[in-house]
């Protein structure tokens, strides 16, 4: 197995003098991925400008520079713009979200910084691909080049989309494709949400194993999010009662926020790391074959219960650990049962997916601790050579990122982004409920209209079965 | 955004389709306060300035001048139409979309199909050119008719073919009324077995009601209404069925109070697609969603709540209900038990202050108790959208594609047999130039290749869902 790490973005280091951030373009398609893109910009936003940063003020400072610069250009009247470009087939939601943004009065989206059409997607993957995407390349496209030619320089790109819908998942694999043809020496992220098991889109299984199958190509990395995880967490640790996509996607962008705001580089205090994409692709897809990557995030609660609560990084890593262990997607109802293979010894036979407790065993991990004496913290039980796969030592396949400066309003937070097998379960399910409808050829004729044939399915279901092997053969 | 088209044909289409328009002028009304000619309102409603003389009228934007509706009215009648354009609706009308002729239809699909598709063909296709060129995108012809007279069931139907040619990239949703049993044509199984081989041969999907399941919604609701126990508690302007906002006796116009119901469905069916939500769901959506295999295209809908109470704090608890009466036979708008029968495919569509964990918490709740196709088990289509009706706070239309629609197929069929066999009337018919007996034949064997398919599909009801196996990989 030959291991390639992305060197490119070592040499943009050699940068002189400069020691702010290279910046991101965020591309949000269709629905979802325009009201999580404003939640995520708010987010962002309210944390840089957040008083309790439990930090010097030159900390602050820097800090909200470094955020800046990632993520938001300037306007001439000093109004931050972020640095997105919003498409969507149909304009509800792009009117929706540029007017919530600019009634914040805080940050806003560019005027010009939209593509719309008229009649949306109509939940169906090959429309988006195979229609709307070759007909709105150059405008879709142009539009991207005028953000990036803002940045002075250019991380990569990070993509909201789902992967149920038509415009998200069908657009979103085509413009994923044609970033990685223009842009190839610039990295991409692509943002997916995994709908609710219990349908929101009745072809979504088809959608979803389309794009992962497309995207596993021209991606570099798949961050994804679980509706129905990040719904469990509104209902157990916000206790939200009426829970809506708003506070979803809220909870989703607390979860964003905390692993892409700036963090320190080794050298030193005033020094934020320049190259969030490169940095994370580098410690934790250290090989194309494996490229999932899921998102832990502690203490998430409500405001309420926030003020009366105290953590000690001991005991939010200690819960972190086991939720990584153990699969749990919240620190609440995590399995302290499961526990790892003792070291040396092989691990407890291969995963099988209808094993009930299985321990999930990681490629690689990254740790992103924030706030009060977070030096302190001691991270070492998340070294242990047996949480990870053999093929790595774990000097290489875990690395821990700290920085003194809180994030929101939390004294103390700790992330976790792994790359494990936690998502094979939830992938084996889509791809086997996709496979027993296309045993049936249910919907087929929906795609077939637009060119998307038997054979691109067989071809995706091909590669989706290659990657739940591999995860399973770690 | 995209435009729709409402094409009414005949009596029954007409007569629909005005309560359609009143209706949407309420709701818009009610939404839109400023008085701004937007999108939402462009879907269904051109912008006129009335000064203007012939077609330079049109307005994009800005102040309402003078609604137009985007509809095309064909009759062949002209009781019906003369009623409308004298009605309060009349300047709701372009007076040039209309098509009509004095003598009427016989209740005879043949006259409607043959004789008078030929004869207005090249005025049909120039109408409904018209009205597409005012579209700025056009997704949608509605098509409102019924199933068991002559105009809206042969010419409603030749209409589809017209279409299909004409405009191959718009969808043809048709709301189709099914004569009930004791229905008082005595042709109308002819006439239906007829339009049923258009429907199954040019419709995008096909939304069946018979008015007897509207007549028994009504009876049904007066009952609540008059027996007392609601009392004052009902909403004004909340009843599904009232047209005025004040419900009264329904002995004086029965049809009203039903018309009003295919109405409601109509808006409802396009409210996420006009207004904004946290889960929109566009017209597309819908084809995409529910019909997974072009000829079972037949959708049954059911509307919820039909009145809601004034207490304004909705407890979930009767937000619940309002989900389990969706399920409820006595809610559907064909005689249909989908809970006994097969899904292949549900759709939810929601609107109000409901939320996702509301929604999610009901279909946790209901499907257990429902019956899916074993390739599509998990198989709901569900959207949020923010506007509630006029007069609700909430309110939930249900889609289902479901092997409950076979019964009425069924009993169609058999009474057309019972009349065929007999030869009764079929004189009628075959008088006409291009009628022969070949088209009945015809017709009735698509009917039963399309009951066919039904039960096949109810044949895999009791059968144990298996996973299949999976591609064998090598790594």
């Amino acid at each position: 197995m030959v291991l390639r790490l992305p060197i490119a973005h070592f040499f943009e280091g050699v940068c002189f003098g400069l020691f702010l951030s290279m910046s991101i373009v965020t591309v949000q398609l269709g629905q979802c991925g325009n009201q999580i893109g404003f939640e995520v910009f708010d987010a962002l936003f309210n944390d840089s400008h957040c008083p309790r940063g439990l930090c010097s003020k030159k900390e602050n400072e820097a800090y909200q520079a470094s955020c800046k610069e990632r993520f938001f250009s300037e306007e001439e009247n000093g109004v931050p713009l972020a640095r997105a470009v919003l498409v969507d087939m149909e304009p509800k939601v792009i009117n929706q979200t540029l007017s919530k943004a600019a009634r914040s009065g805080r940050w806003k989206y560019g005027q010009h910084s939209c593509f719309c059409q008229k009649q949306g997607s109509g939940n169906n993957w090959a429309y988006g691909y195979s229609v709307h995407g070759p007909r709105h390349e150059e405008s879709i496209m142009n539009l991207i080049r005028k953000e990036v030619e803002k940045c002075d320089s250019l991380s990569g790109f990070f993509i909201i989309m789902s992967m149920a819908g038509g415009t998200g998942s069908g657009l979103g694999a085509f413009v994923t494709q044609n970033l990685q043809d223009q842009y190839s020496s610039a990295l991409k992220m692509n943002q997916i949400i995994w709908p609710y098991g219990t349908g929101e889109v009745i072809v979504q299984n088809y959608n979803s194993i389309l794009t992962l199958s497309h995207l596993y190509r021209s991606s570099d990395a798949l961050l994804v999010h679980e509706n129905d995880a990040v719904h469990k967490i509104c209902a157990k640790l916000m206790n939200i009662k009426q829970i809506s996509f708003c506070d979803i996607n809220q909870v989703l962008a607390h979860q964003l926020g905390s692993v892409f705001q700036p963090t320190y580089s080794g050298e030193g205090s005033f020094h934020y790391r320049r190259n969030p994409l490169g940095d994370l692709m580098e410690n934790l897809v250290p090989h194309p074959e494996f490229k999932m990557l899921g998102v832990r995030n502690i203490p998430q609660m409500s405001e309420n219960s926030l003020a009366y609560s105290t953590f000690t990084w001991a005991g939010l890593l200690k819960h972190l650990r086991q939720m990584l262990i153990s699969n749990a997607k919240m620190e609440e109802g995590i399995d302290w049962q499961v526990r790892p293979p003792l070291s040396g010894l092989p691990p407890l036979g291969k995963m099988s997916v209808n094993r009930e407790i299985h321990f999930n065993t990681s490629i690689a991990n990254l740790v992103i601790l924030r706030g009060k004496d977070a030096h302190s913290a001691d991270v070492g039980a998340f070294k242990d050579p047996a949480l990870y796969t053999s093929w790595l030592e774990p000097v290489h396949a875990f690395n821990v990122w700290k920085t003194q400066r809180a994030f929101r309003k939390y004294e103390r937070s700790a992330a976790l982004v792994s790359n494990s097998q936690s998502l094979v379960k939830p992938l084996d399910r889509i791809v086997g409920k996709a496979w027993n409808m296309f045993a049936s050829r249910a919907y087929l004729h929906q795609y077939t209209k637009f060119g998307i044939e038997e054979e691109d399915f067989l071809d995706s279901f091909t590669l989706l079965e290659q990657v739940i092997a591999s995860y399973c053969n770690l | 955004m995209t435009q729709s088209v409402v094409v009414q044909v005949g009596q029954c289409g007409n007569q629909i389709g005005c309560c359609f328009w009143d209706l949407a002028l309420r709701e818009h009304a009610a939404v839109n306060k400023k008085g701004i000619y937007d999108e939402a309102i462009s879907s269904f409603f051109r912008n006129v300035d009335t000064r203007v003389v012939g077609d330079g009228g049109s307005i994009s934007k800005g102040k309402i001048c003078s609604l137009k509706a985007r509809a095309v009215l064909i009759d062949m009648e002209e009781g019906v139409v003369n009623e409308i354009l004298q009605g309060p609706l009349r300047d709701v009308f372009d007076s040039k979309q209309l098509i009509t002729d004095i003598s009427g239809s016989g209740n005879n699909w043949a006259v409607g199909h043959k004789v008078f598709g030929s004869l207005y063909q090249e005025k049909i296709l120039e109408k409904l050119r018209k009205s597409a060129e005012h579209c700025d995108c056009l997704q949608c012809f509605f098509i409102i008719h019924s199933m068991g007279g002559g105009t809206g069931s042969g010419l409603g139907t030749f209409l589809l073919k017209v279409l299909e040619d004409e405009f191959p990239e718009v969808y043809r949703f048709v709301t189709s009324i099914y004569p009930s049993g004791e229905d008082d044509v005595i042709t109308s199984p002819y006439n239906s077995i007829l339009a049923m081989k258009e429907l199954n041969e040019h419709a995008d999907c096909v939304l069946p009601i018979d008015n007897q399941s509207l007549f028994d919604i009504i009876s049904k609701i007066d009952v609540m209404v008059n027996s007392g126990k609601l009392g004052a508690a009902i909403k004004p302007k909340s009843l599904v069925t009232s047209s005025t906002g004040v419900f009264k006796k329904r002995q004086e116009k029965p049809f009203d109070a039903m018309n009003n119901i295919v109405a409601n469905l109509l808006l409802n069916l396009t409210s996420s697609a006009r207004f904004e939500g946290s889960l929109n769901m566009d017209l597309n959506e819908i084809s995409m969603n529910l019909v997974p295999f072009p000829q079972l295209h037949y959708l049954v809908s059911s509307l919820t709540p039909l009145y809601t109470l004034a207490d304004v704090n909705i407890p979930p608890r009767r937000l619940d209900q309002m989900f389990s009466d969706a399920f409820s036979k006595d809610h559907q708008l064909i005689r249909a038990d989908p809970r006994h029968s097969l899904y292949l495919a549900c759709a939810l569509m929601v609107r109000g202050n409901v939320q996702i964990s509301d929604l999610r918490r009901n279909i946790e709740r209901l499907k257990p108790s429902l019956q899916f196709v074993s390739w599509n088990q998990e198989g709901w289509k569900t959207s949020l959208c923010s506007v509630p009706p006029v007069g609700h706070s909430h309110s939930l239309l249900a889609l289902a594609n479901n092997t409950c629609v076979k019964p009425t197929f069924v009993e169609l069929k058999e009474r057309f047999i019972r009349l065929y066999k007999k030869k009764a009337h079929l004189h009628h018919y075959l008088q006409i130039e291009g009628m022969e007996e070949s088209c009945f034949s015809e017709a009735v064997s698509s009917l039963s290749a399309l009951i066919q398919e039904y039960n096949q599909l109810d044949a895999t009801k009791s059968m144990p869902v298996e996973d299949l196996p999976r591609l064998n990989v090598a790594v």
